[in-house]
């Protein structure tokens, strides 16, 4: 195989920094690198991928974190003819501790291709390819530096949150500690497929829904609040004073009508009953406006990509929930789900496929929460009723 | 044989000493300049962020490298985000002139805050990926290479959001950002018959076709299925849970292109993206087709939507006829959804714009 890569070397061109020089500085060490990085080139030349399906590969005692990969021309790239991904489940927040991410660095230098991503789309560090001899040392050598692999398959998948309290003044409950205790509760559930599809739970502290747990998760949790927002008025006479047009771009901006700028006391007025709680003006004004004090969180369900029925964003499960630790109701009512999931949902169908099927209604009975007028805009218009 | 089932690291031994005294007592943050966060705590303490762009695909010389300027500046940590930009935390104000020096000297750039266009969210394509209808990372470096300026500036009226999905499978949620790009496939899987046999459950191919496309092979001796082309819409559910139905084909595959979607409830509720462009050929190495589209969706956008509008929230108000006008693009057949949820896109009034 020649050294050259004409294709990929224009991805050096270009001010945003390349993932193609990433490539060929650890292939200056590995020899599967160095083939990656032609497997790469020969992709873009062919306009096509050289990677064959799956392959059940993995380690002792678990059904997922590893992803089984083989090239299509391994007699051309017998360095990475055998090329899985270990997905290492990250710290809550995707915080480290440099000790932490040297220690990964070494591991995968000694077991592995030397490439990562930080990080995969589930939120998972990705440990991007290895032999299939080399998976359980590597496995046993990252549990040593006290880190484990995620979630594959039909299985729970790595749980993510957003930055939550450790940065964030807008974070209704602690998503890092959720995470991390969930994590901890459901080891079991992350890496041992046994269900019929995959099931993701992903935690934002706000509406502005940082992780995109709405669109994605098939549980989440977003953090909100059932008291009024807290306004500095000194803060917002500070905005106004220095040029902040409050008239066209707080109030006017509100979707539900609640706040008013009254011009003459120079006060912004809210009518906290008609607040929905959508982020907006506390966005817009992080030094005067802030979330109120009574947290917790909305709990919504069944968010998934396309495949296979079409894209679901969340539906409102529960819409207020406290959420503190032992977090006790959130595990139980996830057991709920699951169970009756596992009962009742055909291979590969994700829960809002399955509740489409049965109904909400039969869904909400199952799992015992009784029917609230916030799980809906709006009341059915047929009369075809079951009673 | 080692330990099982220990879980990730405590996120408390991730945090630097300035995070874990003011842990759930930050009072407010502010944007200082693109790329670099301010926020005070109730304490009275600061911490400094300065974000930086990375290409998601680490080498782990690299990963050393970041790690070295951590220790230097922020205490010996540091932290990813959700779209993989890099945040070096400092509670120190002196530090971030320095951290940005350093930075630029890695050839990262700082940015992707506030009214800017952050990282793209993508998938593995080519690198790693057996169902892939394009490549991810070569699509998102030409993509940034073009929309730098808007990285490392904040002079958008809201911020976009760019994901990439290398198949419509879709790992991440580019199906509700601002700009979604998705390879695509436009053939039929091609059934290999003797693999079927070995590899494959003929109930379970059948039952994966969400359009009912795939069959028993008529001729009982064949213990296979066929595929009615007419009824495919080339998902490729069927090659998830079958190796023998390959779909993957160098002139059938390319990028479509998705607009106008969010996750965030700011203003209006969350909204799923929706298809501007059905096809786009895969040109790589640099993708010029898909890259000139959403350079002009993201000019049209800058130069007409008011601020704070998400792409979204201006297409709304203006109308999808008013967006294809002003882009140019043209508007065809497979715009007009025939899934699952088509009936809810059909006009029902007789409201709209010429």
């Amino acid at each position: 195989m020649s050294d050259e890569t004409p294709l990929l070397d224009e991805l050096e061109k270009g001010p945003w920094p390349s993932y193609v020089t990433q490539i060929k500085r650890a292939a200056k060490k590995k020899k599967a690198a160095k083939d990656l990085l032609g497997i790469q080139e020969l992709s873009y030349k062919d306009r096509i991928t050289h990677w064959k399906h799956g392959g059940i590969v993995g380690v002792t005692g678990y059904g997922s974190g590893v992803i089984g990969r083989y090239c299509d021309q391994p007699e051309k790239f017998p360095d990475a003819a055998q090329f899985h991904t270990m997905r290492i489940n990250h710290p809550a927040g995707w915080f480290y501790n440099t000790k932490s991410l040297r220690e990964i660095c070494d591991t995968w230098e000694q077991y592995g291709s030397g490439l990562t991503n930080f990080h995969g789309s589930t939120g998972d560090i990705i440990l991007l390819g290895t032999t299939t001899d080399n998976l359980q040392p590597c496995f046993d050598a990252l549990t040593e530096k006290g880190f484990d692999l995620g979630g594959s398959g039909s299985a729970l998948r790595t749980i993510s949150g957003c930055v939550g309290q450790a940065r964030c003044e807008w974070a209704n409950f602690d998503t890092l500690n959720l995470v991390y205790d969930l994590t901890m509760e459901f080891q079991d559930e992350i890496h041992r497929p046994r269900w019929p599809y995959k099931f993701k739970i992903k935690a934002s502290g706000c509406p502005n829904d940082c992780v995109a747990a709405i669109a994605r998760a098939d549980f989440t949790i977003i953090g909100t609040w059932r008291d009024s927002l807290r306004i500095d008025q000194a803060a917002i006479r500070n905005y106004v004073d220095n040029g902040f047009e409050i008239k066209t771009l707080i109030v006017d901006k509100c979707p539900s009508g609640a706040l008013e700028w009254d011009d003459k006391s120079k006060e912004l007025k809210l009518n906290a009953e008609d607040c929905v709680r959508c982020m907006h003006c506390i966005n817009k004004m992080p030094k005067a406006i802030r979330p109120g004090v009574d947290t917790g969180a909305t709990i919504l369900v069944g968010g998934k990509a396309p495949i296979i029925k079409g894209a679901y964003l969340s539906w409102v499960l529960v819409p207020f929930i406290k959420v503190e630790p032992p977090y006790e109701e959130i595990k139980g009512l996830l057991r709920k789900i699951w169970d009756f999931w596992d009962e009742n949902g055909r291979t590969r169908e994700r829960l809002a496929e399955l509740i489409e099927r049965v109904g909400l209604k039969n869904f909400l009975k199952e799992i015992g929460v009784p029917p609230m007028p916030q799980m809906v805009y709006k009341p059915r218009a047929n009369p075809y009723v079951y009673f | 044989m080692g330990r099982t089932d220990i879980g990730p690291p405590d996120y408390k031994d991730m945090l630097p000493p300035v995070i874990k005294k003011n842990y759930g007592k930050w009072k407010f943050h502010e944007t200082i300049r693109p790329g670099v966060l301010r926020h005070v705590s109730e304490s009275g303490d600061e911490l400094y962020t300065v974000r930086a762009g990375s290409p998601r695909l680490l080498s782990i010389d690299f990963v050393r490298d970041i790690c070295d300027v951590a220790d230097k500046y922020c205490d010996g940590y540091l932290r990813f985000t959700s779209r993989y930009n890099i945040e070096f935390m400092t509670d120190k104000k002196a530090n971030v002139d320095a951290l940005i020096e350093e930075l630029k000297r890695l050839g990262l750039p700082v940015g992707g805050t506030g009214n800017a266009i952050s990282n793209i969210v993508h998938t593995q394509g080519w690198i790693h990926c057996h169902s892939a209808a394009t490549d991810a990372s070569g699509l998102v470096k030409a993509i940034m290479d073009e929309l730098y300026d808007y990285f490392t500036s904040m002079k958008l009226p809201a911020y976009v959001r760019i994901a990439v999905a290398c198949c419509i499978n879709m790992c991440g949620a580019v199906h509700c950002s601002d700009l979604a790009i998705v390879g695509v496939h436009r053939k039929p899987p091609k059934v290999d018959h003797e693999k079927v046999l070995a590899q494959c459950e003929i109930p379970t191919i059948i039952q994966s076709c969400p359009t009912g496309a795939i069959r028993r092979h008529p001729d009982p001796n064949v213990k296979s299925v066929v595929v009615r082309e007419d009824l495919c819409m080339y998902c490729a559910n069927c090659f998830t849970v079958c190796p023998a139905m390959p779909l993957a084909d160098p002139e059938g595959d390319g990028v479509a292109i998705y607009a106008g979607g969010k996750v965030s409830n700011a203003r209006k509720p969350p909204m799923f993206s929706r298809m501007v462009v059905p096809y786009l050929p895969n040109n790589p190495p640099r993708w010029p087709e898909v890259v000139d589209i959403i350079k002009k969706i993201v000019e049209v956008y800058a130069s007409n939507a008011k601020k704070y509008e998400r792409m979204g929230e201006w297409i709304e108000r203006i109308g999808w006829e008013k967006f294809f006008k002003l882009t140019g693009i043209p508007f065809t057949e497979q715009h007009i959804d025939d899934f699952t949820h088509a009936v809810e896109t059909y006009r029902t009034t007789t409201q709209f714009k010429w």
